[in-house]
């Protein structure tokens, strides 16, 4: 039931600007009324709220969506900006764009309300609240707006906040989570250059995109996406089409991230508070990878081919890559704090991304199609999985697999069946199970490979599907690993060295810092590790936990079981930006 | 008044030995009141001072906020009316004193630019006890000078104005008593800027030998039809010329003098001298290359270009190897900053030489110049109130600032940005795409590339900094602070990790809330800096 188009454009302009004004007003003293029992907890409720709010237009946004037109450009404004660069204020969505628009704003939701019950620790919830909304603007307006300065604006939006979230609210690396920010003095130990690796690269590769951005549209004479897509490349000469792709591929898949450029993400993932990396994960990388297909394809036609071959290349270099270093993560000993669980979900990331990144680099409909399923599935799967592996490090103390599984694995099953379930479902879920959400994408896109677009090697291509599939058997090896070691092992197991934390009974939400002190390196074989010993009397999912994750889990199994409901949205709009191929 | 302009008197007077005319009607003051109002508040405080008891002393520098303020609003009446006054009665009618939209451009930033300038000024004259009678003549007299610079349009004026712009400067950098390091600067500045102004004149008296005009216009139609037997002559004027010019706008390798000359000046003079200093050469040099000298675009275009690349490259580098922990760092880091942006206000200058329309390839530089100048001021507020605070302003001494005072913080962090050209500065990046803009037009894809890296090594010294302000405080202090250090660090000075002090007074608030409000404004409406990008000035 298509709306009037005025009640759209209101709805997608809400979307984009009430998580501002919501940000402003987090900063403000609460009203009477909504004071609620103290502060903080006023301030976080009003985080709930408002990214409610946003919910609720974003799906009322997909449901007033014309679906009968998932091609065209709907909910659309445009208003003059700076008429001496040509910049306007345009705002659209179309099936590209719609199903990112509905999950940014779920998994920000579901972000404010997981933090309404667990507030990660650090300074004052007004801040995070504010930074918190702010980042939502930020990837909401770049699934949302259709110029290109616009597009950067909007992309770097999103970097203060989550340098902040990462730097303020971080988890010092070794330290137990909850430790009060600014007690210890050696806390410094990861977030900080974590926060500043991660604005580092994301700036540098988006100032590189900025001038590619500029070269496409200063040659093309408009910064309007829906313009440049049309032109399909017309009027822009070759040598600036491959320096603008160049330049904005290079830019995008820093974000996306693509092998080598990854590098940022596991730290930065390791370092985030829990909501900090479901965003991440969730969200913000998509950004990289939704630039590829809304501006790099249609705008740059001739440029995309020419660097396509060494995109898919990178890409299953980056599958590969993560594949093994979660393997190397995930199997017992691995030194030190390296074997951490949320840094092995941080690589497993690169690996999916890179088949989000074949997809696109194959420059069919299949394999983009594929891309853009793959990009909502990975949002789902691995903002799930962060949320389950942050709940783990909160009750355990850790999230390193040694400390965790001790000598037979941390039982999950049998202490707490429903969180061990869940992050099996999870696990499964990532590694491509037929049926979840994780398989439709990957298959999509190895598809695609093996009959790429015309102009491309197909032998080339064919060797690099094959190597992706490769890619998807080290991926369930790992997952399996990792749901051998924490969801099985022997419950009645002994702590062989016994120390206070363990005799205290549920220790999850006490804010003391871990006995062993800050990077105690876990060595290899220790029968008893602290994180277990905490384990041993673990509280299973909460309600509120319980909340946040089953949107998440009902996603995951309707996208694998009905993947048309997805693929009937994008797949009528990549075709209208790639009308060059026919597969 | 300056000697062309008397010229022009005279001329008129014979006029009305024939015609009724009047000669002081003919003077059309409406259009000369930014520069005279400046220039005659100036005089003014210089007189009030004699009659005033030192504990009035601080009703001086209101007056001149005041008397530039009104300056300041003098410039609406003129805007699209293009007047000009002090005209030629016969031959070319050119005339000396052109208000045109680039004239008000300029004006406006100067004399805004002056009016925050003595904002700031307010509490420094009071707590550093500098003579109130000099310096508010001084500051006057030398935006007096550097309004009227834009509306000159013939060589004598010009650099009469550039004389009467940067003489009261020299005095303003030295004016601290007693202080070493003042007066060396001063003599610093003072020394290579002489020099410099000797070489423009030399320039001059070649270029006006060979073609026997001071007019700009005139210049300009005199120089192609040049004796070819003068060709050197001329050549080596224009090259002089521009050398002088160079020199004012402290572009490599003439900027050698700009950071002793920040850090010995008082706080506020260096702010004067970042911006309406750096505002008044880069007017010159728009005047002298643009409308004078553009048959010799093929020559001034390239050298301005490389100029440009030299200029913010030997900038940045310099900014980027300064020690965060050396005592002044934060204003030395605005000196090498205020460099590398002169390099970029350069770029649109050289693009005008290969531009079909000059007059509007410049106008990326006026509207570059309008954005810096509101920041780098800002930038310079928030400066001088933790300079008080922490007299030895080190960028260490700005760890934590965001739980001192979350308001100076933010705006700090904001003017960098703009500074650094990211978001949510975001007239900082679209004044840069502009000046982007300007050079790949001109087909200077080298140059744009340079500036493109430029910004890049930027970012990291201007993030770094932000990122020090927003450092918890408590985590501070690991190995960073220079303990000690009892000549810079004063009573006020914390001896540890301790907060910073900050000490906010009613002027320094007014002048970080304005500039902050006004950096707020046109990052929503771009259009209203941007849009003397989009048309022609001349």
């Amino acid at each position: 039931m298509p709306f009037d188009d005025t009640v759209m454009q209101a709805l997608l302009l809400a979307v984009v600007v009430v998580p501002l004004l919501g940000a402003v007003a987090a900063l403000l003293p609460a009203p009477p009324g909504l004071r609620g029992r103290d502060p903080d907890q006023a301030v976080l409720r009003h985080g709930v709220t408002v990214t409610g709010a946003v919910l609720v237009a974003a799906v009322a946004l997909a449901v007033g969506f014309d679906h009968g037109e998932p091609a065209a450009m709907q909910a659309e404004s445009s208003v003059s900006w700076i008429p001496a660069l040509g910049v306007r204020l345009h705002f659209g969505t179309d099936g590209v764009s719609l199903p990112l628009l509905v999950l940014t704003a779920l998994l920000t939701f579901l972000c404010a309300l997981y933090s309404y019950f667990k507030m990660p620790a650090g300074p004052s919830p007004r801040a995070f609240v504010a930074l918190l909304l702010v980042l939502e603007c930020g990837t909401l307006a770049t699934f949302a707006v259709l110029d290109l300065m616009l597009f950067f604006l909007a992309f770097e939006m999103v970097l203060i906040p989550m340098y902040f979230l990462i730097a303020r609210w971080g988890q010092p690396e070794g330290a137990a989570h909850g430790a009060p920010a600014g007690s210890a003095g050696k806390e410094s130990g990861g977030r900080g250059p974590a926060a500043w690796k991660f604005i580092l690269y994301t700036l540098l590769g988006s100032v590189v995109m900025l001038l590619g951005l500029l070269v496409l549209g200063l040659n093309a004479g408009t910064f309007d996406m829906v313009r440049l897509a049309e032109a399909q490349g017309s009027g822009v000469g070759r040598t600036a089409q491959i320096v603008a792709a160049l330049a904005i591929g290079v830019g995008l898949a820093v974000k996306a991230p693509m092998w080598p450029l990854h590098s940022w993400l596991p730290d930065a993932h390791t370092a985030a508070p829990t909501v900090g990396s479901v965003l991440l994960a969730g969200v913000l990388l998509k950004m990289g990878t939704y630039g590829f297909v809304r501006i790099l394809l249609p705008a740059a036609p001739e440029g995309a081919q020419t660097f396509a071959p060494y995109l898919a290349a990178f890409a299953v270099v980056g599958i590969i890559y993560g594949s093994l270093a979660c393997l190397a993560l995930a199997r017992k000993g691995a030194k030190g704090a390296k074997g951490d669980l949320k840094r092995l979900i941080a690589y497993s990331s690169v690996g999916h991304m890179g088949f989000v990144l074949l997809g696109i680099a194959t420059l069919t409909h299949t394999g983009v199609n594929g891309a853009l399923f793959a990009n909502i599935a990975h949002g789902l799967i691995t903002g799930l999985l962060f949320f389950l592996v942050g709940a783990l490090k909160d009750r355990a103390g850790t999230t390193d697999l040694d400390s965790l599984s001790g000598a037979s694995g941390a039982a999950l099953y049998g202490k707490a069946p429903r969180f061990g379930g869940l992050l099996a479902f999870a696990a499964v879920a990532s590694l491509g199970l037929p049926g979840l959400a994780g398989f439709w994408g990957e298959l999509l896109a190895l598809l695609g490979a093996f009959d790429p677009a015309p102009g491309l090697s197909r032998p080339a291509f064919l060797v690099f599907m094959a190597f992706g599939a490769v890619g998807t058997l080290l991926t369930a090896a790992y997952m399996l690993v990792v749901v051998r070691r924490v969801c099985m092992g022997d419950p009645a197991e002994p702590d062989h060295a016994p120390h206070p934390a363990g005799a205290e009974p549920a220790a999850a939400d006490s804010s003391r810092p871990d006995p062993t002190g800050p990077g105690g390196p876990a060595e290899a074989g220790r029968p008893a590790a602290p994180g277990r010993a905490r384990l041993a009397t673990m509280p299973d999912v909460r309600t509120y936990e319980f909340a946040a994750w089953t949107p998440l889990v009902v996603l995951t199994v309707l996208a694998g079981l009905w993947p048309a409901a997805l693929l009937g949205l994008t797949d009528p709009a990549v075709q209208s930006l790639l009308p060059g191929v026919t597969r | 008044m300056t000697p062309p302009a008397l010229a022009a008197l005279a001329s008129e007077g014979r006029q009305t030995l024939t015609s009724d005319q009047s000669l002081v009607q003919s003077v059309d003051w409406a259009a000369l009141a930014p520069p005279a109002v400046a220039a005659v508040v100036a005089l003014a405080v210089l007189v009030l001072d004699l009659f005033l008891e030192d504990r009035h002393k601080r009703l001086l520098g209101w007056v001149s906020a005041g008397g530039l303020a009104v300056a300041g609003l003098a410039i609406i009446p003129l805007v699209g009316e293009n007047r000009t006054t002090f005209c030629l009665t016969e031959g070319s009618r050119a005339c000396s004193y052109v208000a045109d939209p680039f004239t008000l451009a300029i004006q406006l930033l100067v004399l805004g630019g002056a009016f925050v300038t003595a904002l700031l000024s307010l509490t420094a004259v009071e707590e550093e006890r500098l003579p109130a009678g000099e310096f508010w003549f001084l500051l006057l007299s030398s935006a007096a000078g550097a309004a009227l610079l834009p509306a000159s349009r013939d060589l004598a004026t010009l650099v009469v104005a550039l004389e009467v712009a940067s003489l009261p400067a020299f005095a303003l950098v030295g004016l601290r008593r007693g202080q070493r390091l003042s007066s060396e600067a001063a003599l610093k500045f003072f020394l290579s800027s002489v020099t410099a102004t000797a070489v423009m004149l030399l320039g001059v008296s070649f270029v006006y030998a060979a073609t026997g005009s001071m007019h700009l216009d005139a210049v300009a139609e005199g120089l192609p039809a040049a004796d070819s037997r003068l060709g050197t002559l001329a050549a080596t004027g224009v090259a002089l010329t521009l050398v002088g010019f160079a020199f004012k706008t402290a572009a490599a390798p003439f900027h050698f003098w700009v950071p002793e000359t920040y850090v010995g000046a008082p706080l506020p003079v260096a702010a004067y001298l970042s911006v309406i200093g750096k505002a008044a050469g880069f007017s010159g040099l728009i005047l002298v290359t643009v409308r004078a000298f553009p048959s010799y675009a093929g020559t001034w275009g390239p050298a301005l270009a490389v100029l440009a690349a030299l200029t913010m490259s030997v900038g940045n580098l310099a900014a980027l190897r300064q020690r965060a922990d050396r005592a002044h760092s934060a204003v030395r880091l605005l000196a090498w900053s205020s460099v590398a942006q002169a390099g970029y206000l350069l770029v649109p200058i050289a693009s005008a030489a290969y531009a079909d329309d000059p007059g509007r390839a410049v106008g990326a530089t006026v509207a570059y110049a309008l954005m810096y100048a509101v920041v780098n001021l800002g930038a310079f507020g928030v400066a001088a109130v933790v300079g008080r605070g922490v007299r030895s302003n080190r960028i260490t001494d700005y760890r934590g600032l965001v739980d001192a005072h979350p308001f100076a913080a933010l705006a700090l962090g904001f003017f960098l940005l703009c500074l650094a050209g990211l978001p949510p500065g975001i007239i900082g990046l679209f004044a840069k795409v502009t000046v982007f803009d300007a050079a790949v037009d001109a087909g200077l894809g080298w140059l744009a590339v340079v500036m493109a890296v430029n910004v890049v090594i930027a970012l990291v010294y201007y993030l770094k900094w932000t990122a020090i302000l927003f450092r918890t405080g408590a985590g501070a202090g690991e190995g960073e602070r220079v303990p000690g250090e009892p000549l810079m660090a004063g009573a006020g000075a914390p001896g540890g990790a301790g907060p910073v002090p900050v000490r906010f007074t009613v002027p320094l608030t007014v002048t970080v809330a304005l500039t902050g409000v006004l950096a707020l404004a046109v990052s929503g409406a771009p259009q209203l800096i941007l849009r003397f990008a989009d048309t022609t000035l001349f």
